[in-house]
């Protein structure tokens, strides 16, 4: 038996956070995406409710985009936690003609996966998403709370949030109402990456130094990959030592070259950097109130 | 690491956004890509200097009106700490986002403009701070760039507030003055070379010499049950893990305790965080006990010390901070929220309320309209095991949910 407990106030709140959802809500799920805040969002979720096993689903929405070892980070996590998947694909949507495609050099699924998630939400009736999405991450997230309350449609209010008050949170809703919750909102990308040093916890390689071909528009590093990335005649593959500071579906998703081998090297790395991490996040460059519009519209 | 929350509070033109802008850029927090996105926008509104509030003005109202309209969490870290800065309007409509930021924090900055001095705004937000017992209040008086740096400006705000600080009923705070301009940087991070008469510390090394430890007021242990942990497993079947937050004081095995409402009692037998156990779990931590007898223990019961029970009560005098829309009058239902403990309750009378100029004077009134700060009697169907907001903040404050909106409409603060 060890003496005292150390403290960690970010892991305290983010448990207690987890157990608020299971307590408050009938049919909550966590969002993952594979990336490491959802991987993150997983060994907490463990930790708050150990010797017993996680008692909550996981949905992926699946843009079709995906890095490969994502994939099968996933499935391996899945198994080894004895948890629920539940997958929703972006093109079964596109398939049906509900939402359209976009085209051209800046194509990319990532707005599509808003309409997926809502039917994914709706159709399981979840009333609790748990995302990963931090305050640091983006101005508009700043302003996020913990319980953040969205109407029928998915939409968020931001004019119109309950207050939270010293640690009460309040998940009362009506039906037909879900609540995305955030319990990484008051970490930043930093202590993430500390946490994951510091509780050895496996992540996806893409996340570490590796060579691959890529080509470069707009001073970013895409990835080369033309089945999913749109890539004109000029712009020329070349191969490089990269990695990735976040996962989402490949189409938006920039590389950094690194020599960030292991994740020791990568904490320093990200201690050092003076790129933030939704810099390399093209979805993000299309507007400087891009993330407030697509938050209003339901995106997580 | 260490993390620092302090809750920033000025007039809408006191340059609170410039501040917070001038901290993150001044301590390398702000990226390059979040650089380039501001010089591209103060360059389009035509500014000859780099407008830091377009760091933190998030929602695109705010960029439009040029003013900060809700809370937003800020992160910047030294060597030494992480800091979170909530950021909260300085707005007469929006006292109720003052007080949830102040909620959460362990310090605040609090910005008078030089040239204005101390303001109807100035007593307001000392008042939520006192209200709030935070101990470490900076008072930032900023702009001296425009008053030529002059000493004189700085002593005569800095005795008009000390005439709050002599009146205010919290005793416990350490204040301290320092005279700034966010806009150039004097005496944020660095001495100031226009102010040599000043002799004090600059505004952030102010905040690094504040003990984060020591700014929460220890009580009594008080461990309120989230959830109770049954696993459905091999070597578990006998298992009942009680899961909450530590608050008040460290708890440790073998302690005497009582289980609230039923009244009985029995032994702490673990205490553990995930797969490890502990002797001692401190105020603050997540944990999951187990308890030597087998007892009943559901949901927002409250394990206590035996030799340190809380007070059981059905009536509870608060000092409530209004927030919602639609007022609150007496006779009205709500459900009250203490910790996670939720119990139904009704308003027997609004005493008094605070009068709008934060003066301390207080006044009779039938409502409570958001924004306003009074004495309430309340009535509760079932006993809240509390204590007084001054012995223990988290066991002394309570939410009133609104059963038709179901929005958090107030906030509650124990008196004794």
């Amino acid at each position: 038996m060890k003496s005292t407990l150390k403290k960690n106030a970010l892991e305290n709140e983010a448990i207690y956070i987890m157990r608020e959802v299971q307590a408050q809500f009938e049919n909550p799920v966590i969002l993952f995406s594979g990336g490491k805040d959802s991987i993150t969002l997983v060994r907490l979720a463990q930790k708050a409710f150990y010797p017993a096993k996680i008692p909550f689903p996981l949905l992926h929405v699946d843009t079709g985009h995906n890095f490969p070892e994502t994939i099968e980070f996933r499935d391996r996590l899945v198994k080894e936690l004895d948890l629920t998947l539940h997958v929703h694909h972006v093109q079964d949507n596109i398939d049906a003609g509900r939402v359209k495609e976009e085209k051209g050099k800046y194509a990319s699924r990532n707005v599509l996966q808003t309409e997926t998630l809502l039917d994914a939400i709706e159709g399981h009736g979840f009333d609790a998403c748990i995302g990963g999405a931090r305050r640091d991450e983006e101005k508009a997230r700043a302003k996020e709370r913990m319980f953040s309350v969205r109407d029928d449609f998915g939409q968020w209010d931001e004019r119109n949030q309950r207050p939270e008050v010293f640690d009460m949170l309040n998940g009362k809703i009506d039906f037909g109402q879900n609540v995305r919750v955030f319990p990484i909102s008051n970490w930043t990308e930093l202590d993430v990456w500390s946490y994951i040093q510091q509780e050895k916890i496996d992540i996806p390689s893409i996340y570490f130094a590796h060579r691959r071909n890529v080509f470069l528009r707009d001073g970013l590093i895409w990835p080369a990959h033309d089945e999913f990335v749109y890539r004109e005649e000029d712009e020329n593959v070349i191969e490089k030592t990269v990695r990735f500071r976040t996962v989402g579906d490949m189409s938006c998703t920039a590389a950094v070259e690194s020599d960030a081998f292991n994740i020791e090297n990568v904490v320093e790395e990200i201690r050092q950097s003076s790129l933030s991490e939704r810099g390399a996040r093209i979805d993000d460059k299309r507007s400087e109130a891009a993330m407030e519009k697509r938050k209003q519209q339901g995106y997580f | 690491m260490d993390v620092l929350k302090i809750a920033t509070a000025g007039s809408v033109d006191d340059g609170k956004s410039t501040l917070i802008g001038r901290l993150l850029y001044d301590t390398h927090s702000l990226t390059e890509d979040k650089l380039a996105a501001i010089e591209k926008s103060s360059k389009q509104k035509g500014f000859d200097y780099l407008d830091f509030s377009l760091a933190t003005d998030g929602l695109v109202a705010e960029r439009e009106q040029g003013i900060t309209i809700d809370v937003a969490h800020i992160y910047f870290s030294t060597r030494n700490r992480s800091y979170i800065i909530a950021d909260t309007p300085g707005h007469v409509e929006y006292t109720r986002n003052m007080v949830t930021g102040a909620s959460t924090s362990q310090a605040s900055i609090i910005l008078v403009d030089a040239r204005n001095g101390v303001i109807e705004q100035t007593r307001r937000h000392f008042f939520i701070n006192n209200l709030l017992h935070i101990k470490d209040v900076v008072v930032a008086v900023n702009k001296m760039d425009l008053v030529n740096y002059d000493e004189t400006v700085f002593n005569e705000i800095r005795q008009e507030f000390q005439q709050l600080v002599d009146a205010a009923a919290y005793k416990n705070q350490n204040i301290t003055f320092v005279p700034i301009s966010a806009l150039h940087g004097d005496n944020v991070i660095q001495a100031s070379a226009n102010m040599p008469w000043f002799k004090g510390t600059n505004l952030l090394e102010h905040l690094e010499a504040i003990d984060a430890n020591d700014v929460q007021v220890k009580g009594q242990a008080r461990l309120q049950v989230q959830t109770v942990i049954r696993p459905k497993k091999e070597g578990f079947h006998d298992y009942r893990g009680y899961a909450g937050k530590l608050k008040g004081n460290d708890l440790s095995i073998g302690e005497e305790v009582t289980i609230l409402p039923s009244g009985h009692t029995s032994k702490i037998k673990s205490i553990s965080f995930f797969n490890e156990d502990y002797e001692t779990a401190l105020q603050g931590s997540s944990i999951t006990v187990t308890l030597e007898d087998d007892r009943d223990v559901s949901r927002g019961d409250m394990i206590v010390k035996s030799t340190e029970l809380p007070r059981s009560t059905k009536q509870l005098v608060a000092t409530i901070c209004w927030m919602d829309q639609t007022p609150m009058t007496a006779t009205r239902k709500y459900q009250l929220q203490h910790g996670v403990h939720k119990v139904q309750s009704k308003i027997k009378q609004i005493t008094h309320k605070i009068t709008a100029d934060f003066s301390g004077d207080l006044e009779r009134t039938e409502t409570l309209t958001m924004n306003d700060l009074g004495e309430v009697k309340i009535q509760t169907n079932r006993p809240v095991h509390c204590d007084a907001f001054e012995v223990n903040k988290e066991n002394g404050s309570f939410i009133l949910i609104d059963p038709q909106s179901n929005t958090t409409a107030g906030v509650g603060f124990i008196h004794t």
